[in-house]
This record gives C-alpha cells, structure tokens and sequence, in this order.
C-alpha cells in the first residue's frame, strides 16, 4: 500500500511537469496549428536560467529558489516572445515551414546549451558549501498511509493545480481568453470580425515559454539537477500528452498529464520488477498513446480550449 | 523519363564517384586527406548513405506529405538487428540479411498501419513516440541484447574480408555507392508508378483523392513500408562503416533527416540525394574545424557556437527555410533567373 501511495505522488509530480510543458503547447496548437519543437528549448533555457541564479546570488534557501524561479520565467518568455516575433510571426500561414523552423531552432539552441554548459548535469539549486540546497521543508518527507513522501513532490503538483486553475479563470473571464477560446474554436472567423489573432498569439507563445520554462525549474527540483538533455526528454512525453488529451484543450491536457504520469510510475515500478527491465514505464507510454488514438483518433476531448 | 541530354551530368558524376577511389587527389578544404585515403573514403562512404537515407525519408515527407518523426527507428533497425544476429546469436551474414529484410517490412507494415490511422501532426507524434519507444529499448539495453549507451562490439567472423579493415575501406565505399544508386533507382521507378502519382496527388489534396474514390491509406501504407525498408539498409551499411551506436535511435537523428531533406529540396529527384551528401560533409567538416585550434583560441561569444555542429546547421537550416525554400537543389534555378533578370534589365532601353 505504502509503495502505491508512493508511486502515485510521484506520479502525479511529474504528470505535474508534463501539464505545464503541454498546456503552452496546446494552446499554441490550438490556436496557430503551430506544432513547437523549441518548446524543449524553453524548458532547458528556464531550468539553466534559474541554476544560473543560484550559483550566483547568496541569500536564504527560500529567497534565492523563488528568485530563480522568477528569471527562469521571464527567460521562457522573452526567449518565447522572441522566437514568435523573428522566426514564427513571418512564416504566417505557412504551417509546414513553421514547424520546420521550431526544428531547426530546437537543434540549434539545444546545440547552444550543449556548448555553454556542458554535457554534464549540474546540480540543482546549487548552493556551494551546504548540504541542503533546497529549503529544507521541501526535502522533508511526510507520511501518508505508511508512504514517507518528499514534499517536494507536493510543491510541484501545487503549481500545476494552481495553474489550472489559474489558465482556465483566465480563458473563461477575460477579453483576451475569450479571443483565445474563440480563435482555437474558428480563427478565420475571428479575424474576419476583426480582432487580430496575432497579437494574442504572441502572448500565448509567451505563456507557453514561461509555463515550459517553470516545468524546466521545478524539474531541476524533482531530479536535483539540470542537464542539456532535459528540454528534449520532457518535450517527448508532453508531445504525447497533447495528442491523448486533444489538441487544444487545457482540460484534456490536464487528465491526459495525469494518466501519463501515473502509468509512467505503475509501469515503471510494477513491470519493471516483472520484466527485469528499466524501460517498462516510458514504452506502456507510447502504448497507451497508441491504444488512445486507436479507439479514439481525435484524442479525449474535442478542439476547444477549455 | 530523362532525356539523354539531361542524363549526361548525372552519368558522368555517377563514373566520377565510381573511379573515385583511383583518384589520389587533394581536395584542400573539403576533405581532410587525398581523394583515395581511407579516412577520406569512409566520410565519401557515409556521405553516399545518407545521400540514400534522405531519399528515402523524402518519399514519405517530399512526396507524399507525410511529416514523420520516427524514421530513425527503421535505420536503428538496421543497425541493430544484423549486429545482435551476428554478434549474440552468431548467425551467419546471409541469415542476419534475410532476418532483416523480413523485419524491416514486417515492423513498418505493423506501426505504419497504427499510425497511419491518424493525420497530420498526431501522425508525427505517434511516429515520433514509437521512436521514443525504439530509443528506450535500446538505452536500457533488455537482456543485454543492446549494450546500451556503449553499445554492440560487432562481431567480424561472419563478414566476408573485403568489408573488413581499414586497407577495405574503398570495397565499402562501393557498397554505399550502391546503395545511393539502388535506393534513387528504386525511388525514381516507385515515384514514376502509378501509385507514386497517387502519392504526390495525396500530398497536394488527401481529400480529393477521397473524392476520386482512392482510398489514400493503403497508399500511404506502401510510402510508409518503402521508405522504412529502404532506411534500414542504409543502417546496415552505418553498422558496418561506423559500427553500433545508440545516438542513431534518438529523436534528434530523424530530425537531421529532415533538415537533410530540406536542405537539398523536398519533392525534387536529386534534392535529397545533394541534401544528405552535403549534410553529412558539413557536419564532419565543422567538426574538424570545431577541434582547430584558431577556433579555440576565440573569445567564448565566438567559440561556443562555432564549436557546435549542430548550432551552424540548425540555423542554416532555418536561413534555408526563410530564404531559400526549395533548398540547395532551387540554387541553379535562381542563380538562372537571376542573371536573366539582370540580361534583361542591362538590355532594356
């Protein structure tokens, strides 16, 4: 009961990561038909963003996680914003050529990264000379039902949740939400009304960098490092994420986020233990991706941000 | 079909490359050693491969739209099955062939079918997930079959010799030779098919082949089966050029196969062949550059970026798509319209 319990926390932690990172790429789908490979580009950049930061200011565990926190989202979305503007915003209408140039732009900048900072991961947050780098509430364990679970685990699905929450008030009760919303549903119709559909695409595309890149600090929290290689690993399993819970929909994201974690961390533990074999959880993954588009092609919900 | 006049380049590239390993030539910026040395030979060999390799990703993406991002598995497959056959089964060469011409049609035919049940982008994210899937076998190396990140010794017993050695490297050079000619062939004829209009028909408008009353999946199912075939031989040469290595399982792989294809120009018949060759040299020749020493002693701001390949051809690569969308093949076209443009400007009155 107790690894159950585990194995669940933990999964929903890293569904957790995966909803943040496939909500921005849904919206951005949804509402452009963008499919964004640099979005793994803004995770790592964010993670590396707040690693940076903790190497080089000195105050409290708490003050110095929430600074980090903090630039690694404004680098996600100025980065983001920036990659709308010069290479996406031109290609207007030519949807091929933009998933190609997010190609070309996930190589390069993971390229860069591989340059600046190694190969190697570095651990996160880095506090030279302590023992606990993170604030030490969040390495503490609680117990729930024999299950000594490390709190931070809770901080990641806090975000996530308060995220949700937070995404779906904003596209159900504002102005640009509701352009969003429509513009997901019918964009030829929104425009032909009036309303620039750009504009607000170039701040979902903010959104979305700035949503990858707490995806790409909290994950720095949940593996207590930061690597090159991050940004891609994630972007993969949020990718599918997408496709199960339909392009498009904050909601389907969200339930889709969750089934994968959990399946991740059941597979990863129960079949692995059956198998002999590691890499139980990532492949019942891509089963259940098959298997969803099998029974149901258009994913789990339908085309509407939600 | 060619005419004769437009056939006489290709003809005569096609000797050159032949006699090629005769040639004792230096080629000062493009290749680190003489023509006919072994080092020079194997680059020539795997430019040659993924000459054919992007070929045959174009058949899917160039020719019949299909934007997959799970190529990569096929040439794994290619590169794995045979070593695992010869290596921790000893099988002899002909009986690892066989097993892997079966394989190769029967695993594409098998995820091309699932796959092949959705469109457009989540056609891209399940090629890309079985992929994934491909690349988690083989990192975390099941019955240590895979060896994981270090990967399989090839066992040489079962090879004929003249594969085998650095002396050999020219019979290996033939080999992908080869199979770049056997793979454009192949290509020429399926896209000159009557299926291969269909494909190019699916391509420009899925639905109106629908509307004609063609059933466009098992069409797409044939690109699909072709091109992964194709691929995994194009593998089996990489098994026995470089030998095994699980970077060609990654994600990152088939991407460079489609900035290949892109590169050279999508849809067009020699475009993927340039793309792939001029991929290939570029990647090996930054690399040299990347290690010399005027690079290294650069300020960090210069040196970081120009020491990544894959930065300089990823953004080349964007430069391409923005600029130059019909890739290096669409240069001799501009270049011709250019120069008449300005014959017609310095003749106008």
């Amino acid at each position: 009961m107790s690894t159950f319990v585990l194995l669940t926390i933990t999964g929903l932690g890293l569904g957790a990561l995966y909803f943040l990172i496939a909500s921005g790429l849904s919206l951005i789908y949804g509402l452009m038909g963008v499919l964004n490979f640099a979005h793994g580009a803004f995770i790592t950049f964010g993670a590396y963003a707040a690693w940076w930061i903790t190497t080089h200011v000195e105050a409290s565990a708490e003050a110095e996680l929430i600074l980090a926190t903090a630039f690694g989202l404004v680098v996600g979305a100025v980065l983001a914003a920036a990659v709308e503007l010069v290479f996406i915003r031109p290609l207007y209408r030519r949807p091929v050529e933009q998933v190609l140039v997010t190609v070309g732009l996930a190589l390069a900048l993971g390229a860069l990264v591989f340059g600046i900072w190694g190969a190697d991961p570095k651990s996160f947050p880095d506090r030279p000379g302590e023992v606990t780098a993170l604030p030490s509430w969040m390495i503490d364990t609680t117990t729930i039902l024999g299950a000594r679970i490390p709190n931070d685990r809770f901080v990641e699905i806090a975000v996530a949740v308060v995220v949700l929450a937070g995404l779906t008030a904003f596209l159900r009760f504002t102005r640009i939400g509701l352009i969003i919303r429509a513009g997901v549903e019918n964009r030829a119709m929104v425009t032909a009304l009036g309303i620039d559909v750009r504009k607000t695409f170039t701040f979902v595309f903010a959104v979305g960098g700035a949503l990858a890149a707490l995806a790409g600090v909290l994950s720095g929290i949940y593996f207590s490092t930061v690597d090159p290689g991050r940004g891609t690993s994630l972007l993969i399993f949020a990718f599918i994420v997408v496709v199960i819970g339909g392009f498009g929909s904050i909601g389907g994201s969200a339930v889709a986020a969750v089934a994968v974690g959990l399946v991740q961390q059941y597979a990863n533990f129960y079949a692995a233990d059956w198998l002999d074999w590691s890499g139980a959880g990532d492949v019942a993954v891509m089963f259940l991706l098959a298997g969803v588009l099998l029974l149901r092609p258009e994913g789990l919900a339908p085309k509407v941000a939600h | 079909m060619m005419t004769p006049r437009r056939a006489v380049v290709p003809v005569v590239l096609l000797i050159l490359l032949v006699v090629l390993p005769f040639l004792s030539v230096d080629i000062p910026v493009l290749f680190g050693g003489p023509l006919d040395s072994p080092g020079t030979l194997n680059l020539l060999a795997l430019c040659l491969v993924f000459a054919g390799v992007a070929l045959s990703y174009d058949l899917l993406f160039g020719y019949t739209g299909l934007l997959s991002f799970g190529h990569a598995l096929y040439f794994a497959l290619g590169v794995y099955l045979p070593a695992i056959a010869l290596t921790e089964w000893e099988w002899s060469l002909p009986a690892a062939l066989a097993l892997l011409a079966v394989v190769a049609i029967a695993l594409p035919l098998v995820l091309g079918a699932v796959s092949l049940r959705v469109t457009g982008i989540a056609f891209a994210m399940v090629t890309l997930a079985f992929a994934q899937a491909g690349n988690v076998i083989v990192q975390t190396n099941p019955g240590g079959l895979t060896g994981g990140d270090e990967g399989i010794i090839l066992n040489f017993d079962p090879l004929p010799d003249f594969v085998v050695g650095i002396v050999n490297t020219k019979y290996l050079y033939w080999l992908a030779l080869g199979y770049a000619v056997a793979v454009f062939l192949i290509a020429r004829a399926a896209i000159g098919s009557s299926a291969g209009h269909v494909w190019r028909a699916i391509r420009d408008n899925e639905r109106r082949v629908e509307v004609i009353g063609l059933r466009p999946y098992p069409y797409k199912l044939l690109a699909f089966v072709l091109a992964s075939f194709l691929a995994a031989w194009g593998g089996f040469l990489w098994l026995l050029l470089i030998g095994v290595t699980p970077e060609v399982t990654t994600a990152t792989f088939t991407l460079t196969l489609l900035v290949m294809v892109v590169l050279g120009g999508t849809g067009t018949r020699f475009g993927a062949l340039v793309g792939g060759f001029a991929y290939t040299l570029l990647d090996n020749r930054l690399r040299n550059l990347a290690g010399e020493e005027r690079i290294q002693e650069l300020p960090d701001v210069l040196r970081v970026p120009l020491s990544e390949p894959l930065f300089l051809l990823g953004a080349l690569f964007v430069a391409i798509v923005f600029f130059a969308p019909g890739g290096i093949s669409s240069f001799p076209a501009r270049l011709r319209s250019l120069v008449y443009r300005r014959a017609a400007k310095e003749s106008a009155p």
